[in-house]
């Protein structure tokens, strides 16, 4: 027995996220990535940005959840976006895997909400949430699931985390370090964060963020409203 | 026989990125109900698991690579799969399957059964399509199904239990020979099935793994999705 297909068959490429093109042409809804250790304020972020952005886009949010469905029933629980906009993976005690190594779960939550909209009165999304249970400072993204990704961090966490570097904190599109409402009371020095985050990261931007703070993910939101615009913005 | 050894071992390398990871086989509700507690009744388990399950799954996955046709092998694989929860954790698998395996080895056949089958076929069903079309033959699906019968559950056990993953690894090496005969056994069967159709084929099956799926399907705090 041989091949069935001939060599002509071409090949494709066209089974990530690689293609920023719905099958109709238009551009799909932007996936933006959310990792960091565990109880930085992943879900915290992903809540207050539903919250912010909900009226001015059509928002959809995937959790991973290491083990329970803590993260989607939170945002359920307290009303951040409708039930069939919030879908929870299961990871296998493996949160990395799910997000990097072996993606394929999370590619089809993301495809059966971007088909389910689609195909409603609802109309198509503009903005898809993938947040990865908490894990270790090398857990990032694959690129074949999303467009950019942010890692989250928390002063409470120790404030020599973005000296230590790594994988999330050096290389994701955007770094958050939360919860500096927090500093005083564990001594975390915020300058020395800013600047070892700086020499870590170069260029690569930094928000510094209270959520107990009134609109605290003011800075998140801009950055997320930032790569929107790039994002349906042709390339000339 | 189109290709040599080393696409199975593509096929079958527990990297593969088909979403086997986030499975236990069972495992977890077995370790759960202290059934599986130690190396000894890790083994037991997986013996059970690929003598029943098992042999169904590599028989559904020898026939597939033989050529049988796929949609009458999901409906078959269906009708061995009582449980609603073992049905629907198969599909999803598949599903995840069919999307790595297009990548992996495109093939006309592989998009026509995503088409008839957009919510995914039976995980089995699909490796072995995965196979033919990575140029394997049948007792190569069988062996990649058979072995994945075994090293999902005992990859599980090691994360559930802490369990030495040295022990573990010898299990396996353990049950290798009668995994070859699983193998075989599933490969024969498959040849039949060629003229015969799926009616040919094993339907051997595990009550307590279909009973225990459905609870822990219900569970809510695991560590695994099955
Ligand atoms: N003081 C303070 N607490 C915060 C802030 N952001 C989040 N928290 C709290 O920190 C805890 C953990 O926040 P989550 O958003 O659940 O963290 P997470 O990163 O999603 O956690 P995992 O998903 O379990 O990894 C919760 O009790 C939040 O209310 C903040 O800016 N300041
Ligand atoms: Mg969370």
């Amino acid at each position: 027995m041989h091949l069935d297909h001939p060599d002509v068959y071409p090949h494709r490429h066209t089974y990530s996220a690689a293609s920023p093109l719905r099958p109709d042409g238009r551009r799909r809804a932007l996936r933006i990535g959310l990792g960091g250790p565990v109880g930085s304020g992943k879900t915290a972020t992903v809540a207050a940005l539903c919250r912010s952005l909900r009226e001015e886009l059509s928002i959809a949010v995937i959790t991973n959840d290491i083990y329970t469905r803590e993260d989607a029933e939170f945002l359920l629980r307290n009303a951040v976006l409708p039930p069939e906009r919030i879908t929870a993976v299961e990871t296998g005690a493996c949160p990395h895997t799910a997000i990097r190594d072996d993606i394929s779960a999370n590619l089809e939550a993301v495809e059966d909400l971007e088909a389910v909209f689609s195909s409603s009165s609802v109309g198509p999304l503009d903005l898809i949430l993938v947040e990865s249970g908490g894990d270790n400072l090398t857990a990032t993204f694959s690129k074949g699931l999303v467009d950019a990704q942010i890692f989250v961090i928390d002063v409470a966490g120790g404030d020599d985390i973005p000296r230590k570097g790594g994988p999330g904190v050096t290389t994701a599109d955007l770094l958050v370090v939360n919860k500096t409402d927090l500093a005083p009371y564990v001594g975390a020095d915020l300058e020395g964060m800013a600047r070892d985050a700086e020499a870590q990261r170069g260029d690569l931007p930094v928000a510094f963020t209270s959520l107990t703070a009134e609109d605290g993910v003011a800075p998140v939101r801009d950055w997320v409203r930032g790569q929107l615009a790039a994002w349906t913005t042709p390339a000339a | 026989m189109g290709a040599g050894h080393a696409a199975l071992l593509v096929l079958a390398d527990g990297r593969f990125p088909a979403g086997g990871h986030a499975h236990s086989g069972g495992a977890e509700a077995a370790v759960k109900a202290g059934r599986v507690t130690d190396a000894a009744s890790l083994e037991d388990f997986c013996r059970g698991r690929l003598h029943t399950a098992g042999l169904s799954a590599a028989a559904l996955a020898a026939a597939a690579a033989a050529g049988v046709d796929p949609l009458a092998l999901d409906d078959a694989a269906d009708a061995r799969t009582p449980s609603p929860a073992l049905r629907a954790t198969a599909r999803r698998l598949g599903r995840q399957m069919t999307r790595a395996a297009r990548a992996a080895w495109p093939s006309p056949e592989l998009d026509a059964l995503a088409a008839a089958r957009p919510r995914g076929a039976h995980q089995p069903v699909v490796l072995g399509l995965t196979a033919r079309a990575a140029g394997l033959g049948p007792l190569d699906a069988a062996h990649a199904a058979a072995y994945e019968a075994v090293s999902g559950p005992a990859t599980a056990v090691v994360r559930l239990l802490g369990l030495d993953p040295f022990d573990a690894t010898a299990v396996l090496a353990r049950l290798a020979p009668e995994l070859d005969h699983v193998a075989e056994r599933a490969a024969e069967a498959a040849r039949r099935a060629v003229h015969e159709g799926p009616d040919a084929l094993p339907a051997c099956s595990a009550p307590l793994l279909d009973i225990t799926a459905e609870q822990h399907a219900a569970w809510p705090v695991r560590l695994f999705a099955s």
